[in-house]
C-alpha cells in the first residue's frame, strides 16, 4: 500500500539490454559525481548553474538536456532501424513488440518534446534577450522554474526505462488504445505526466518571453525592428500560448478516464475517441510550427550574416511567419482525412493546408534573394542553412502532396508520411537548431567551434539524412505502413537496409559533433573570440562581449535600425567606452525553481505509481516552495558601477582598446589593434 | 562544391528512378483498380505541378550559393539591397498560382474520390461488412450468408461496398493496390467503395497501429477473373465453414496474433450492427424502435466478453 | 552622441525586472491560456452532452433554483472583490481585509454548494463514470470549481500578506492579478450556467 502499484517486479532485471543500459547510465552518473566531488565543483555547480536565473545559463542547461535526450532518442532510432533491417523475410528480429512498441513511442515523444522543444527554448533563452537589448527576461525566476519543470518531465521519461515501462501506443496515444482497458500498465501514465509537466513549463516560458519582447526591448526598438529570430520566436510563443492548453485539456481528460473512470474517450458509455484526435492535433499541428518557426528565424539570421547582407524582405518574413502561425491553427484535420469526415470537410482542410505553402514558399524565395548578390562565407552555420533550403523544399512538396485528401488516402500512415515529417523536422527544425548552435556558440562560451569537425558533421548528417529517409519515401510508395515490427515483403528489404545505413551515417555525424565539442574546448585559446563579433553580425547580441557578461549590456543600447549593430558599426559607435557606469538592477539566484522541479518529479512519479501519500507530499512541497518565494523580499540586488567598470575594462583590453585613451565625447571608431576590423573576409 | 551538388542531385533522383523500376511490385504505384489508379495519377499530377517551383528553388539555391561565394570577387555585391516590390510581388504570386491550381485539383478529386461515394457501375455491388478485431479482420457477406477471417474475394470489375467498424481499438482498413484506406472505429461505421479491374490476390492490412499483434493483422483480397470463379470461392467457404453464432464470434474476438484464414457460414443476422450498437447505444438517450430493441438483446449477448477484449 | 540610451529618470533598473505592469501583462497572457483550457472543456461538453448511455440527461438532474443560488453567490463575490480593490486603491487596509473576507465567504459558499451537488449526483449513481455526458459535466464544472478553490487559497494567502505587510505595491499588484482571475472565473461561470444548466433544462 505504501508504494502503490510499485513493486520490485517493475524493475526489468530480466532484460539484459535494459540492465546494461542501466548500469552504463549508473556508471556515468557515478563518474560524474566522483569528478565533481574530486574537483570540488558542487558549490560552483549549485551557485552558478542549478540555481541560476540568468537566461543565458538557463539556455545552456536547456540545450544540455536537449543533447542528452537527442542521444537517447537517437539510440531508439538506431534500434528501430536495426530491428527493421533484421526483421525481414520472416525473421522476427531482436526486439519483440513489447519492447519495440515502447521504443517507437519513446522516440517520438523524446525527439519532439524533450529534444526539439528544449533545443528551441534554449536558443530562444540565450538569444532573444540579447537581441532585444534586455538584461534578462521579464520573469527570471519563472524562467528557472520552466526549465526545472522540463527537466523533471525528462527525468520521468528516463525513469520509465528502468522502473516500469513506457507507453506502447505511438507518440499520439490515441484512445481507446491508450485507455485503461487496453493499456493497463503505467506506460501511458508516464506519457501523460511527462507531457503535462513539460507542457506547463513550455506555457510558462511562452508567457515569459511574450512579456519580455513586449515590455523590455531596448530604447528605440520598434516591433518592426525586432531581429527576425526574435520575431519568429514570438510567433512560436503565440502558438504555444494558444495551443498547449488544448493538449493540457486533452491529457487531463485522458487522465480522468484512466484514474477516475470517466468516459471522455472510452469506447464504452458514450465516450468519443475521435474527440481526442481532434484535440490532440489542434495542439499537434501548431506544435510543428512552434518547432520550425524559430528555426526559420535562425536561417534568416545566418543567411543575412554570412552573405554580409541585409535580409531580403524583412516585412514579408514577419508577415509570412504570422500567416503560418494563424493558418497552422486551421489545418489539424489533415492528420486524419481517413476518419471519414466527408468530402467537403476534407477538401476544406486540405486546401487550408496547401495555403500554408504560400508563406513558406515566400520565405524560401526571400532567403534565395538574400543569397543573391551576397558574399557567401561557407562556415558551418551557412552549410546547415543551404542543406535546409534544399532538403526542406522536398519536405514541403511531400507535405503538400499529403494535404491532397485523394493522395493522402494512399499515403496516410505509410512510411511516406514518416519520411515527410522527418524531412521537415530534421531538414527544417533540427538543421536550424544546429545552425544556431554553431552560430551562437561563441557568444555563450567565448570561442568558436572547430569548423572542420563542424563541416564533417554537416556532411554526415546531410548525406545520412538522404540515405535514411529517401528509402522511406520509396517504402511508402511500395505500400509499407508505419509501426510494423517485422515485414516479409522482399521488395522492401533493400530499402530497409539502405535506411539503416543512413541512420548509421547520421550517427557518424553526431559522433563528429561530440568530437567537435571536445576539440573546440581543447583548442579554445586559438578559437577564442575576443571581439564578441566573430561573424561580423548584424544584431545587438554581437555588440556585447563573448561570453556576454551576466548583465548583458553595461549600458542599454539605443536602436535605430533592424540591423542595429551593423548600423552602429557604420556610424562608428559600435565600441564606445563609456565614461561612467550606473548601478544595474539584477535578480538574485534562487533554489526555489529546482526545489519545485524536485517536488514535481515526486508528484509525477507518485501519480504514475498511485503512491497517494507521496503525491500529497509533492503537492504540499510545490505550494510551500511557491509561498516561500512569494514572501521572500530578498530577490534582487544592484551591481555596483565599479564592478561593471572592471568587467568592461577587461573586455576592452581584450579587444585591444585602451580604455583610458577614449572618452564618450570622442568614441572609438575602430578598435586599434588585436581586433579584426569589421570587414568582409 | 560543384561535385558535391551534382552528387546530391543524383542522390535525390536515384530513389525516384528506382521507384519507377520497382513500381511493378505492388504498392500504390502499381494500381489494379480504378480508384487506386485515379489516386495514383493524382499523386503524379500534384507532384509534377509542385516540381515546377521546387526544382527552380533547389537549383537557384545551389547556383546562388556557388555564384555568390566570397571567393568570387567578380560577382556583384549589394549589401544594402533588401527590398524589391517586383520580386516580392512575384514571390508571393508564384506560390499563390500553384496553390490555386492544386486547390482546384484537390477540391474536385476529394469529391470524386470520396470513399463514401458509391461507384458508377451497371453491375450490382458485392457487400462486405468488415469488423476489426485484435488482431485479425472479420468479413461478413450479409447477402451471401457467409463470413471469413483475413480473406475476402470478389469478382473483378464489380464494385465492392465495404461497411467498416471495430470491436477493439482503432485500425485502418487498407488494400493499397485497390485504393485508399479508411479508419475502423468502435461504435462508428465508415464506408469504402473499391473495385478491382484486374484479377489477382492483393495484400490488405491494418494501417493504423493497434497494439502488440498489429504487424500480423494482414489479409488477402482476391479479385477473381470471372463471377463463376467467385461463386466457386463462395461455395468453398460454405463447404469448409463453421457456423458463426454468438459464441463463435466471442471466441473469435479473443485477442490472437497472425490468425490463419478461416471460413464461416450462417453468421448471426445483424452481427455487424450489433457490434456497432454495443458502443453506439451509449451515445443516445432516444427511445429505441422495435428493431433496435431486438438488436439490443443481441448486443447484450455480445457484451458479455468485454473483459476478454482487453489485452490482459 | 553615443549609441547608448540615456536612461530615463530611475527607469533603468526597476522597469526591467518583475515590475507590477509586467506581472499584470503576464497574468493576462496566463488568463488567455486558461481561457483556451476552458474552451477545450466546453468543446468536450458540446460533443458529449447527448451521450447519456441510457442514463440521466441534464433535464433529469439539474435544479435551476439551486444553481441560481450558486450563481448569485459567485456573482456577489465578484462585486465584493471589486469593493476590496477600491479600498485597496484608497489604501484602506481594514476595509480591504473585510471585503476580502466577505468575498472568501461567498466563494466558499459557492464551492460548498457545488460539492453538495456533486455529492448528491454521485450517491444517486450519477457520478462521472456513469456516462460520457456526466464525465463532461463533472469535467467542465469540476475544472471551474478547482479554479475557484485555487482562487480561495490565493485569497487566504493575500489576506495573510495584507495583515503582515500592509498594502505594499507588491500586495496591490497581486490583489490586482487575483481580481482579474476572480472576475474571469465569474465570466466562465456565466458560460457554464448558460451552456450547461440553462440549455440542459430547456
Amino acid at each position: 500500500m505504501l508504494l502503490g502499484k510499485l513493486t520490485l517486479d517493475a524493475v526489468p532485471y530480466h532484460e539484459p539490454i535494459i540492465m546494461a543500459t542501466m548500469s552504463g547510465v549508473g556508471l556515468i552518473g557515478l563518474v560524474l559525481v566522483a569528478l565533481i566531488t574530486r574537483y570540488g565543483k558542487w558549490g560552483y555547480l549549485w551557485k552558478e548553474w542549478l540555481t541560476s536565473v540568468d537566461h543565458k545559463k538557463i539556455g545552456v542547461m536547456y540545450i544540455a538536456v536537449a543533447l542528452v535526450m537527442l542521444l537517447r532518442g537517437f539510440a531508439d532510432a538506431l534500434m528501430m532501424r536495426g530491428q527493421l533491417a533484421i526483421a525481414t523475410g520472416g525473421h522476427l528480429g531482436v526486439l519483440p513488440p513489447e519492447h519495440y512498441d515502447q521504443i517507437f513511442t519513446a522516440h517520438g515523444v523524446i525527439m519532439i518534446i524533450f529534444m526539439a522543444m528544449p533545443f528551441m527554448t534554449g536558443l530562444m533563452n540565450i538569444v532573444v534577450p540579447l537581441q532585444i537589448g534586455a538584461r534578462d527576461v521579464a520573469f527570471p525566476f519563472l524562467n528557472s522554474l520552466s526549465f526545472w519543470l522540463l527537466t523533471s518531465a525528462a527525468g520521468l521519461v528516463m525513469m520509465s526505462l528502468f522502473v516500469g515501462n513506457f507507453a506502447r501506443t505511438g507518440w499520439v496515444a490515441y484512445p481507446p488504445l491508450s485507455e485503461l482497458s487496453f493499456s493497463p500498465d503505467v506506460g501511458v501514465d508516464y506519457y501523460i505526466w511527462a507531457l503535462q509537466i513539460s507542457g506547463l513549463g513550455t506555457t510558462l516560458t511562452a508567457i515569459n518571453f511574450l512579456v519580455t519582447v513586449l515590455k523590455m526591448r531596448a530604447p528605440g526598438m520598434k516591433l518592426m525592428q525586432m531581429p527576425i529570430f526574435t520575431w519568429t520566436c514570438t510567433w512560436a510563443n503565440v502558438l504555444i500560448v494558444t495551443s498547449f492548453p488544448i493538449l493540457t485539456g486533452a491529457l487531463a481528460m485522458l487522465s480522468l478516464d484512466r484514474y477516475l473512470g470517466f468516459h471522455f474517450f472510452t469506447a464504452e458509455a458514450g465516450g468519443n475517441a475521435m474527440m481526442y484526435l481532434n484535440l490532440f492535433w489542434a495542439w499537434g499541428h501548431p506544435e510543428v510550427y512552434i518547432l520550425v518557426l524559430p528555426a526559420f528565424g535562425i536561417f534568416s539570421e545566418v543567411v543575412s550574416t554570412f552573405t554580409g547582407k541585409r535580409l531580403f524582405g524583412y516585412k514579408s518574413m514577419v508577415y509570412a511567419s504570422g500567416a503560418i502561425s494563424i493558418l497552422g491553427f486551421m489545418v489539424w484535420l489533415h492528420h486524419f482525412f481517413t476518419m471519414g469526415s466527408g468530402a467537403n470537410v476534407n477538401a476544406f482542410f486540405g486546401i487550408a493546408t496547401m495555403v500554408i505553402a504560400v508563406p513558406t514558399g515566400v520565405k524560401l524565395f526571400n532567403w534565395l534573394f538574400t543569397l543573391f548578390r551576397g558574399r557567401l562565407r561557407f562556415e558551418p552555420p551557412i552549410l546547415w542553412t543551404l542543406g535546409f533550403m534544399v532538403t526542406f523544399t522536398i519536405g514541403g512538396m511531400t507535405g503538400v502532396l499529403l494535404a491532397v485528401p485523394g493522395a493522402d488516402f494512399l499515403l496516410h500512415n505509410s512510411l511516406f508520411l514518416i519520411a515527410h515529417f522527418h524531412n521537415t523536422i530534421i531538414g527544417g527544425a533540427v538543421f536550424g537548431y544546429l545552425a544556431g548552435f554553431s552560430f551562437w556558440f561563441p557568444k555563450v562560451f567565448g570561442f568558436k567551434l572547430n569548423p572542420r569537425w563542424g563541416k564533417a558533421a554537416f556532411w554526415f548528417w546531410q548525406v545520412g539524412f538522404y540515405f535514411a529517409f529517401m528509402p522511406l519515401y520509396v517504402l511508402g510508395f511500395l505500400g509499407m505502413t508505419r509501426r510494423l515490427n517485422h515485414t516479409d515483403n522482399p521488395a522492401w528489404t533493400p530499402w530497409l537496409y539502405l535506411a539503416c545505413v543512413g541512420a548509421l551515417l547520421i550517427a557518424c555525424g553526431i559522433a563528429c559533433q561530440l568530437v567537435q565539442l571536445y576539440v573546440s574546448v581543447r583548442d579554445r585559446k586559438q578559437l577564442a573570440d575576443p571581439t564578441g563579433d566573430p561573424w561580423n553580425g548584424h544584431t545587438l547580441e554581437w555588440s556585447t562581449s563573448s561570453p556576454a557578461p551576466f548583465y548583458n549590456y553595461a549600458k542599454l543600447p539605443a536602436v535605430h535600425d533592424i540591423d542595429a549593430f551593423t548600423d552602429m558599426k557604420e556610424k562608428g559607435v559600435a565600441y564606445v567606452v563609456p565614461t561612467s557606469y550606473e548601478p544595474i538592477h539584477m535578480p538574485k539566484n534562487t533554489a526555489v525553481g529546482i526545489a519545485i522541479g524536485a517536488f514535481t518529479t515526486a508528484l509525477g512519479f507518485a501519480m504514475i505509481w498511485h503512491i497517494w501519500w507521496l503525491a500529497v507530499a509533492g503537492l504540499i512541497g510545490i505550494i510551500g516552495s511557491m509561498l516561500t518565494r512569494a514572501f521572500d523580499d530578498d530577490l534582487d540586488y544592484y551591481v555596483q558601477p565599479n564592478e561593471v567598470e572592471a568587467i568592461e575594462r577587461e573586455r576592452f583590453e581584450r579587444m585591444g582598446i585602451d580604455v583610458d585613451a577614449y572618452s564618450e565625447r570622442e568614441p572609438a571608431r575602430k578598435p586599434s589593434s588585436g581586433v579584426k576590423p569589421a570587414t568582409l573576409v | 562544391m560543384r561535385n558535391c551538388s551534382s552528387s546530391r542531385l543524383v542522390l535525390w533522383l536515384s530513389p525516384l528512378a528506382l521507384v519507377l523500376l520497382t513500381g511493378c511490385q505492388g504498392g500504390i504505384l502499381d494500381p489494379k483498380g480504378q480508384i487506386a489508379a485515379d489516386e495514383k495519377s493524382l499523386i503524379v499530377t500534384a507532384t509534377l505541378l509542385m516540381l515546377l517551383v521546387v526544382v527552380p528553388v533547389i537549383v537557384l539555391t545551389l547556383v546562388f550559393a556557388w555564384k555568390y561565394r566570397a571567393s568570387n570577387v567578380n560577382a556583384t555585391y549589394a549589401p544594402k539591397w533588401a527590398h524589391s516590390a517586383k520580386i516580392e510581388a512575384v514571390v508571393w504570386l508564384i506560390p499563390i498560382i500553384i496553390v490555386s491550381f492544386l486547390a482546384v485539383l484537390a477540391w474536385r478529386t476529394t469529391h470524386a474520390l470520396d470513399p463514401y461515394r458509391p461507384l458508377d457501375s451497371d453491375k450490382k455491388a458485392v457487400k462486405i461488412d468488415v469488423v476489426a478485431l485484435n488482431w485479425k479482420w472479420l468479413f461478413i457477406y450479409p447477402e451471401l450468408n457467409i463470413a471469413t477471417v483475413n480473406q475476402i474475394a470478389f469478382p473483378k470489375d464489380v464494385p465492392v461496398d465495404f461497411r467498416i467498424t471495430s470491436d477493439t481499438v482503432m485500425n485502418a482498413f487498407f488494400i493499397p493496390q485497390l485504393g485508399g484506406q479508411i479508419y475502423a472505429m468502435a461504435g462508428m461505421q465508415t464506408q469504402l467503395h473499391l473495385i478491382a479491374n484486374a484479377a489477382g490476390t492483393y495484400d490488405g492490412f491494418s494501417s493504423n497501429y493497434s497494439g502488440a499483434g498489429f504487424s500480423g493483422m494482414k489479409f488477402n483480397a482476391i479479385a477473381t477473373a470471372t463471377p463463376a470463379d467467385f461463386d466457386k470461392w463462395v461455395a468453398q467457404v460454405r463447404a469448409a465453414g463453421q457456423p458463426l453464432d454468438i459464441d463463435a464470434y466471442r471466441q473469435l474476438a479473443v485477442p490472437s496474433e497472425n490468425h490463419a484464414v478461416a471460413y464461416y457460414t450462417a453468421p448471426t443476422s445483424r452481427l455487424f450492427d450489433a457490434v456497432m450498437h454495443k458502443y453506439m447505444a451509449a451515445r443516445t438517450s432516444l427511445a429505441l424502435s422495435e428493431e433496435d430493441i431486438k438488436l439490443d438483446a443481441l448486443t447484450k449477448r455480445l457484451c458479455a466478453p468485454a473483459a476478454a477484449r482487453s489485452v490482459n | 552622441m553615443t549609441s547608448y540610451a540615456t536612461p530615463a529618470h530611475g527607469h533603468d533598473g526597476h522597469a526591467h525586472h518583475d515590475s507590477g505592469e509586467q506581472k499584470v501583462l503576464g497574468f493576462w497572457f496566463y488568463l488567455m491560456t486558461d481561457c483556451i483550457l476552458f474552451a477545450t472543456a466546453f468543446a468536450s461538453y458540446a460533443v458529449l452532452f447527448r451521450n447519456t448511455a441510457g442514463g440521466v440527461s441534464g433535464k433529469d438532474i439539474f435544479e435551476l433554483p439551486y444553481v441560481l443560488v450558486e450563481t448569485a453567490a459567485l456573482l456577489l463575490s465578484s462585486i465584493t472583490y471589486g469593493f476590496a480593490m477600491i479600498a485597496g486603491q484608497q489604501g484602506r487596509r481594514t476595509d480591504v481585509l473585510a471585503w476580502l473576507a466577505v468575498t472568501f465567504l461567498f466563494g466558499a459558499a459557492f464551492i460548498g454548494l457545488e460539492l453538495n451537488e456533486f455529492h448528491h449526483l454521485i450517491v444517486e449513481g450519477n457520478g462521472p463514470g456513469a456516462s460520457a455526458f456526466l464525465s463532461a459535466f463533472f469535467g467542465l464544472v469540476g475544472l471551474h470549481g478547482l479554479h475557484v478553490t485555487a482562487g480561495l487559497l490565493w485569497m487566504a494567502v493575500m489576506m495573510f500578506e495584507v495583515i503582515k505587510t500592509g498594502l505594499t505595491g507588491r500586495a496591490l499588484t497581486r490583489l490586482n492579478c487575483l481580481s482579474l482571475f476572480w472576475h474571469f472565473l465569474d465570466i466562465v461561470w456565466i458560460c457554464v450556467f448558460t451552456v450547461v444548466y440553462l440549455k440542459g433544462v430547456l
